[in-house]
């Protein structure tokens, strides 16, 4: 009997390696006989580090799976067997090396990591492994050859959300707007686009307060439903606005009948009722521009400067971020206003965080003059007619709040 | 800004999004006081909440909601009770399995109704409208504390009613004082006559039954919003600890729920009442905003631990047998 079972398990055995040996053979034949016409893009390999889980429906890992899936799509490579996935790692440096090491060994080409915290173990990989491209998600980080980080200047997409609801709040005669926060001050990301937002309400309704009341979480359902309808309930607000991933204060401001702007993705399905726009990410724009870069550089110490910068800061121009398409919701004018606004950003003429303010009437025209930008204690940040803040204070530094912006 | 109605805010949160925690808490003493201890409270109220959640929204019908999370949490309590009662398989692994298990299947539900097109609670206007605040008249008009606490929707005061029903039934009836004899020991209540098991399977059900309909009040009170974290997000395991700072009875346990959401909600509204009492509150926005979040846990275990010395001076409600399985021949 005994030798019967261990007959039975080396025949098992010896099955399961032919299984392996399929998959391979399969793996090999469609890299083979892919579509792509370059034999450079079919063997080209793309691996990703995420987060969260790569099935995910709504939040940040699925923005960039769906961003990195798009992209490869236009670029005409083959998701399923070019793209490689190590999902739910968390920010744990032997943890990401682990994930950099299965990439490496499935010999991908470029290894996108989209949380922060990868951040030092993906530049000490970028070292070990000169032959591979390391790309970065919301990093400071880079080096001169293969490793870079990107980010996007989602104020500028805030600033156009602020102008939908400051004009809403005119029609309302509301002015009391809350925005549920995954942090404040603590963090430039959080913080840059709270004060883009409020300026952009406050160029339409000067009047307007932004009460900000944070989760001090990047993540939590169950509270920013709760932190909305508190910010309803005590605050009186007419409007809410969010920097976290659930629909969940917008359905609040709809239950409430107030309405409210959303952020990551058109949340107007979510709260058809209530919802005016939201600020968006386009993460395929970098992640086609990254790919093709990676493909067209050579070799992979060549990755940066093919990329021309160590960091990739898109904005309105490279229809990196935007606004998610007006709701029927908005009040009149909305569209012309946004319009004008984002013709003057993209046109290089003129940007949020400078001495010069824009002011937006309810017809929808945009005047510019000089003015300080002020921050909410009194202090001058840019002298009137001064130039934008720098690049690196919006995503490293900035840890104020301009005028009219309350810690509620 | 409305000074005093930030105080009626703070109270009604209180109570809005603490009540899934007495549901938790009361069906887990009905399970416990059979002797069985079942930690598979978090998994039990998601089951309850997803089958409940679909089928109230097809129906069209908060009724239909409740008896589907009723229904569905009884069914896995009868999962428990199969596995623990007649095949004698430890409590603690098997609650913990069905922790795990519940999850699974509220994701795998939901996110396969979701590929197909998920209800939004929204569009069923019997729902949404059973779920709204129902005015208790003349006490609701109480200037402070009436639209905080006479101010609730059907299920708040279903729970409040639950919890007493279940008070009293342990307390004062025959049949409940058999289930209490079962829980301090079955074996003394078998020679008597008790049928120890159909009364462990019916009370496990009818406890899980319980979680169940806390598991949907907390899906209806995100409206219905289903992503890629669980509506539950841990109050079964507060739960488990409330049964203890309860001391295994529901009408502390409303009492307990209350104590334990003060301290919850000071997270969302701590820093609103600071502002409304800048001069006698304002302390409250200083403390960090990491010591709410970490408050609830604190307070649970300094009750944990303040309970179980109460409990050395032998006023204890812990169920003798609780977490022991009965195994008739082994008498």
């Amino acid at each position: 009997m005994k030798k019967f079972i261990a007959l039975f398990l080396a025949a098992l055995m010896l099955l399961s390696f032919a299984a392996c040996g399929d998959t391979d053979t399969d793996t090999s034949d469609a890299a083979s006989t892919g579509e792509s016409s370059s034999a450079e893009k079919a063997e080209f390999k793309v691996g990703a580090i995420y987060i969260n889980s790569k099935n995910d429906t709504a939040g940040y890992t699925f923005a960039h799976h769906s961003g990195i899936t798009s992209a490869m799509k236009q670029l005409g490579l083959n998701v399923d067997t070019q793209l490689f996935i190590v999902d739910e790692v968390p920010e744990d440096p032997e943890q990401v090396r682990a994930a950099v090491d299965t990439l490496v060994g499935k010999g991908v080409n470029i290894i996108f990591g989209i949380s922060f915290g990868y951040i030092d173990a993906l530049e000490a990989a970028a070292k070990e492994y000169p032959d591979v491209i390391f790309s970065h998600a919301t990093g400071y980080k880079s080096n001169e050859t293969n490793f870079n980080n990107y980010f996007g200047r989602a104020y500028q997409a805030r600033y156009l959300a602020g102008i939908a609801a400051g004009l809403k709040s005119l029609q309302t005669g509301n002015n009391n707007i809350g925005y549920v926060a995954a942090y404040g001050t603590e963090y430039a990301e959080t913080a840059s686009g709270i004060n883009g937002f409020a300026l952009g309400v406050q160029a339409v309704n000067p009047n307007a307060t932004v009460y900000v009341k944070k989760l001090n979480a990047w993540a939590d359902e169950v509270n920013e439903s709760a932190f909305a309808k508190e910010l309803i309930s005590s605050y009186n607000c007419g409007i809410i606005t969010q920097h976290c991933d659930s629909a969940q204060p917008q359905i609040a401001a709809q239950d409430a009948n107030i309405f409210g702007c959303g952020y990551n993705s058109d949340m107007t399905a979510d709260a058809p009722k209530a919802h005016l726009t939201a600020a968006i990410w386009h993460w395929d724009v970098y992640y086609k521009t990254a790919m093709e870069a990676a493909m067209s550089c050579g070799t992979a110490d060549k990755f940066v400067s093919t990329m021309g910068t160590p960091a990739y800061y898109g904005g309105l121009k490279e229809n990196f971020v935007d606004v998610s398409p007006l709701s029927e919701n908005c009040a009149p004018n909305t569209d012309t206003a946004i319009k004008a606004v984002r013709e003057l950003i993209i046109s290089g003429e003129w940007d949020v965080f400078s001495g010069v303010k824009l002011t937006i009437t309810a017809e929808g025209t945009v005047t510019k003059a000089d003015a300080a930008l002020v921050d909410n204690a009194g202090n001058e940040i840019v002298a009137a007619g001064g130039a934008s803040v720098a690049d690196g204070v919006i995503t490293g530094t900035m840890n104020y709040y301009v005028a009219g912006v309350v810690e509620a | 800004m409305d000074k005093l109605g930030v105080i009626t805010s703070f109270i009604h949160n209180i109570i809005v999004f603490n009540i899934p925690l007495l549901y938790g808490t009361v069906g887990e003493i009905v399970v416990e006081k059979s002797g069985s201890l079942n930690l598979g409270v978090e998994g039990t109220m998601a089951v309850g909440a997803i089958f409940g959640y679909i089928f109230g929204c097809y129906a069209n019908s908060l009724g239909v909601g409740i008896l589907v999370a009723f229904l569905a949490g009884a069914i896995f309590g009868l999962l428990f009770a199969a596995l623990t009662v007649s095949f004698q398989a430890n409590q603690n692994i098997t609650g913990l399995t069905l922790t795990t298990f519940g999850l699974g299947i509220y994701f795998f539900v939901g996110n396969s109704v979701k590929s197909t097109g998920w209800p939004v609670m929204a569009d069923y206007e019997n729902v949404k409208e059973g779920f709204a605040d129902i005015d208790i008249p003349l006490l609701s008009d109480i200037p402070l504390i009436g639209r905080g606490i006479f101010s609730h929707n059907l299920l708040v005061y279903l729970g409040i009613i639950i919890a007493v029903a279940v008070w009293w039934y342990l307390k004062h009836t025959s049949l409940g004082l058999r289930l209490r004899a079962i829980g301090e020991n079955p074996a003394a209540a078998d020679s008597v006559g008790i049928n120890v098991n159909r009364m462990k399977y019916i009370h496990i059900c009818l406890g899980c039954g319980i979680m169940g309909i806390g598991g949907y009040y907390m899906g209806l009170n995100m409206s219905g919003s289903f992503n890629s974290s669980c509506w539950i997000n841990g109050y079964g395991w507060i739960a488990v600890a409330l049964v203890i700072f309860a001391n295994w009875s529901p009408a502390v346990a409303i009492f307990g729920t209350f104590v334990f959401g003060f301290f919850n909600t000071l997270r969302v509204s701590g820093t609103s009442i600071a502002a409304a009492f800048p001069e006698t509150l304002g302390w409250l926005a200083d403390i960090p905003a990491q010591m709410y979040q970490a408050l609830p846990f604190i307070i649970t275990a300094v009750v944990l631990v303040v309970t179980s010395i109460r409990n050395k001076r032998g006023s204890s409600g812990l169920p003798a047998a609780l977490g022991l399985n009965y195994f008739r021949e082994d008498r």
